[in-house]
This record gives structure tokens, C-alpha cells and sequence, in this order.
């Protein structure tokens, strides 16, 4: 993806010197790091890479070590931030004995988002036909994304997805990225995780996470002129190989 | 704190249980059945079931919002909607208000039902006024409530916040003077029984309905429940974390 636009003058988050623990093993060290505004980033890793922690630390629900990190101004886990900060955790983490327009409901009451919204974010997710059903009837995928309409509800200014795209079919995940792209031309950011290389080219820019370091930053093309290589997992494995050479 | 987020907990709350019918109906109907079969245990000997009746009445929620309460909770933990609701501009005491709210509302129809087929059906006869012992049930139910928020803590899984019941409850009902006059115990139980919130609790029921006496000893009574039910209610809080490792 081709992207004219200039990078915002402030970024929507600043991460300097992270270092979280978790079960006794430091998970993410000496982490530095920021995420443009209005721009999609990508937060790209093997599983067990640290990026569910990082976005931890970010909505301002994990415990840190040491490391200051701001959010769209203030330091993460200020009151003030949650209403303006959408997160998406990586297992759905919705009330399954509700139905999907309950739990939003719930959501947009605590958010006090306008009642339309619930409906707007049904049918951004593409789950507006299953709105009266029962959240544990729904499959995996469905789940998710209704775990991601939470996440959309209140129209925050910062979306902090885990894997969102996960487990969905690829019309699906297309048209997911397309409104990811579209909120982020809105002026929103987005910081969206996955673990799959494939869908580095839908975003803007690129945090690549190896074991709770940063391996690589920049654009798409950008991580590809570092490499060498045309194709991202390559890339990747090039990164990582230089790393340890 | 606000009444927003408050009020929308409740009603989410009082959602899953109307999604969840066959709860509802073992809440609202086994203390029916069970006073059913207490009267018919002592149809010849009327005495014992005036007796212990109306104190009982106002028991039956105390336990059963505590086992209810300690599972919802218990699930919110683990199932990742706790994590969730603190990303959210949800104050702690939000969330447990929006639970007292709702099982207070639940505990007040189960002791209203039982209450109406034990006084008006089964000739059940008090020297206190019948809405004394709704009332008294309605605190315990809360009170109840506020103990397995703060035993929910404790418990990984379902089994063991299920065990709790006979761990932490039956102590107490064979305790609190439902059995045994408290004049009656060794030196030790009795000790062990002034201990116990249950003791006034009943203690309060006993007075309520069976002597009419709203004395000094009934306001301690309540005093003690009401101050067990902040205490646990703050610790229940206190076991709520914003932050987790
Ligand atoms: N609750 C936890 N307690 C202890 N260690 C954890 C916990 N959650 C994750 N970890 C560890 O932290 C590291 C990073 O995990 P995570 O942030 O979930 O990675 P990712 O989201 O990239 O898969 C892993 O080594 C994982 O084992
Ligand atoms: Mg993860």
C-alpha cells in the first residue's frame, strides 16, 4: 500500500525504556517505541512475543517494571484514557450467556455512547444480522468480532486490537482491514497485533516483535529495503538472522 | 462512581440471569419447596416449625446469593470480562454496586415468594410483622452477596468456589443458634459463634420473628451485619485489580 500522507507531528503513543515481568521471566526489556496518529500500525511477532503484553501495558491494565508510556498525551492507566482508548483483548471477552446486542449495550451504557452506535458497530463487523442471538451460539469467528465491536463502541480515538483478524475467513479479513484503513483515514489510530505476516501490507507502519524486543520499525517498504527481501516472512527471518549474527 | 455505570451493571447482571431461566427458577422456588418440606417434617409438632421458620425465611437468600455471587464473579475473573470492565471507565465500587443492585432485587422476590406461601399457605405465624423478615432477608442476601465476592478471590475454578458453601456456610448455620440455643454451646463454640456474621444475622431474624422485640440487642444485630457486609464488600474491592502482572 502506497501512503502519501505525512506522519502526524505527535504520536499517539510513546513507549521508552518498558520493562515488564510476568510469572518471574522479564517478557518485554528496554522496550522503546511509538505509534504514529491517524496511521494503522502493525504490532507483528511469533506467538509468545510479548505483543498481548504490550497492548497490556498500553489500555493500562498490566503491571510495569520500570519504563514511562504515554497515551494520546497521559500517562497509560490515567482514568481519563479509558473512554478515549478501544481494546480488543485476544480471547473474546464477552458475556456468552447474553446476546450480541445486550453485551454492546452494556458496553455503550458504560461508554455513554448513543444507543445508534451499537447499531453502527454491528454492522462495521459485519454482525448485524446476528444482534438478538445468544453470544454462545455464535462460531469463533463471530465471537471475536463481537469482541471487536466492543472494542468500537463510544468511537474511540485509539483502537488497541489484539489479533483481530484471527481465525476469520479472507473476504472477511479483507473487508475487516478496509475499515481498519477507513477509521485510521478518519483521523483514529491504530495499533492492531498479528502474528501473521501476511497482513503486514494492510498496514501503515510496522513494529516487529521477536521475544520482547523490537526487531524492526518503519513501513512495509521501508522493512523491505532493510532485508533485502520482497516477501515479509522473509524479511522477517532476515531480520531476526541479523540480529543474531 | 457513577449511576450510569452502576445502573448498567445492574441491568446486565439481572440480563444473564433472565437468560438463564433454570437458575431463576431454583432461586425463586427451592426455598419455596424447602419450606414446603419443613412444615410437612413437622406437621404434628407445629412448635419447631413456628420456631424455626421465620428465621430460616431470611437465610435462604443469604446462602444462596453467595454461591451465585461467587460464581458470576468467579467466571467474570476467568473468563476475561473482569480485565475488560477495568479497561472501561467503570469505577471498582461500580461493579459491585451493579451486583448488589441486582441479586438485592432477586433476593427481594425470593424473599417476598417464599414469605407469601410460608405466611399466607402454610400458617406460618410470627410476632414481628412479615415484611420485617423480607427486609432482613433482603440484607442478608446482600450480605451474602458481599461474602462470595470476597471468597470469589480465592477460588480458580467452579468446583472449589462451590466448596466454599460447606466450607464457610454450614459453620455458621450450625452455629448461629438455628439448632443449638448459643446459651447452650461449650465455652469454645460459643466463642467461635459470637464470631460469626451469621449469629446475628439470625439473631436479628430470631428476634424479628419470634419474640417482636426490637431491642438493643436487634439494632447491634444489624449493626454487625451491615459492618461484616462493608468489610467484606472492601475486601471484595480490594481483591478487583486494575493491574495485573
Ligand atoms: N499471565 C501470564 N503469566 C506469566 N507469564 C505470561 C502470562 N501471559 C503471558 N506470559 C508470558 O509472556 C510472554 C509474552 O506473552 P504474550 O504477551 O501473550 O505474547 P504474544 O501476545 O505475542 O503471543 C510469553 O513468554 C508468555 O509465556
Ligand atoms: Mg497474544
Amino acid at each position: 500500500m502506497i501512503d502519501y500522507r505525512p506522519m502526524a507531528a505527535s504520536p499517539s503513543i510513546v513507549v521508552d525504556g518498558l520493562r515488564v515481568r510476568r510469572g518471574g521471566v522479564v517478557v518485554l526489556d528496554d522496550l522503546s517505541l511509538s505509534v504514529a496518529s491517524g496511521r494503522v500500525t502493525g504490532l507483528l511477532g511469533p506467538s509468545g512475543s510479548g505483543k498481548t503484553t504490550l497492548m497490556r501495558v498500553i489500555v493500562g491494565v498490566q503491571i510495569v517494571e520500570a519504563g514511562s508510556i504515554t497515551v494520546l498525551g497521559e500517562p497509560a492507566g490515567t482514568p481519563s484514557l479509558r473512554s478515549k482508548v478501544g481494546y480488543m483483548t485476544q480471547n473474546p471477552a464477552v458475556y456468552g450467556d447474553l446476546t450480541v446486542r445486550e453485551n454492546l449495550r452494556y458496553f455503550a451504557r458504560i461508554l455513554d455512547a448513543a444507543p445508534d452506535n451499537v447499531d453502527e458497530v454491528l454492522e462495521m463487523v459485519a454482525m448485524a444480522p446476528f444482534g438478538d442471538r445468544v453470544v454462545n451460539r455464535l462460531s469463533g469467528g463471530q465471537k471475536a468480532r463481537v469482541s471487536l465491536a466492543t472494542a468500537l463502541v463510544g468511537n474511540p480515538e485509539l483502537l488497541v486490537l489484539d489479533e483481530p483478524t484471527v481465525g476469520l475467513d479472507p473476504v472477511l479479513r479483507r473487508d475487516l482491514w478496509k475499515a481498519f484503513n477507513e477509521l485510521a483515514d478518519s483521523g483514529k489510530t491504530l495499533l492492531v497485533s498479528s502474528h501473521v505476516m501476511d497482513e503486514a501490507d494492510h498496514c501503515h507502519d510496522l513494529l516487529l516483535l521477536r521475544e520482547g524486543k523490537l526487531v524492526a520499525t518503519g513501513t512495509p517498504a521501508s522493512v523491505r529495503q532493510q532485508s533485502g527481501k520482497q516477501d515479509l516472512d522473509e524479511a522477517f527471518l532476515a531480520l531476526i538472522n541479523e540480529e543474531v549474527a | 462512581m457513577s449511576f450510569r455505570a452502576t445502573f448498567a451493571t445492574a441491568v446486565r447482571v439481572l440480563n444473564q440471569l433472565r437468560r438463564d431461566p433454570r437458575t431463576l427458577a431454583l432461586l425463586l422456588f427451592v426455598p419455596v419447596l424447602l419450606v414446603f418440606l419443613l412444615e410437612q417434617l413437622f406437621s404434628d409438632r407445629r412448635m419447631v416449625f413456628q420456631q424455626i421458620g421465620g428465621p430460616l425465611l431470611g437465610l435462604f437468600p443469604l446462602i444462596a446469593m453467595f454461591l451465585v455471587t461467587s460464581i458470576t464473579m468467579l467466571r467474570e475473573r476467568v473468563s476475561g470480562t473482569l480485565e475488560r470492565l477495568m479497561a472501561l471507565p467503570l469505577a471498582k465500587l461500580d461493579i459491585l454496586a451493579g451486583y448488589a443492585i441486582a441479586f438485592g432485587l432477586v433476593a427481594a422476590l425470593q424473599a417476598i415468594l417464599v414469605s407469601v406461601v410460608a405466611f399466607g399457605l402454610l400458617g406460618l405465624d410470627t410476632q414481628g410483622p412479615p415484611w420485617a423478615v423480607v427486609l432482613l432477608a433482603v440484607s442478608n442476601a446482600i450480605l451474602g452477596m458481599s461474602l462470595g465476592l470476597f471468597v470469589s478471590a480465592f477460588a480458580r475454578t467452579e468446583f472449589q468456589a462451590i466448596q466454599f458453601m460447606p466450607a464457610f456456610i454450614l459453620p455458621q448455620i450450625l452455629l448461629c443458634g438455628l439448632f443449638t440455643q448459643r446459651s447452650q454451646m461449650a465455652g469454645w463454640m460459643r466463642g467461635l459463634s459470637d464470631a460469626l456474621p451469621f449469629t446475628y444475622a439470625y439473631d436479628a431474624l430470631h428476634r424479628a420473628t419470634q419474640l417482636g422485640l426490637f431491642d438493643g440487642r436487634f439494632v447491634l444485630d444489624l449493626t454487625v451485619t451491615i459492618g461484616v457486609t462493608v468489610l467484606a464488600l472492601t475486601l471484595g474491592a480490594s481483591t478487583l485489580r486494575r493491574r495485573t502482572g
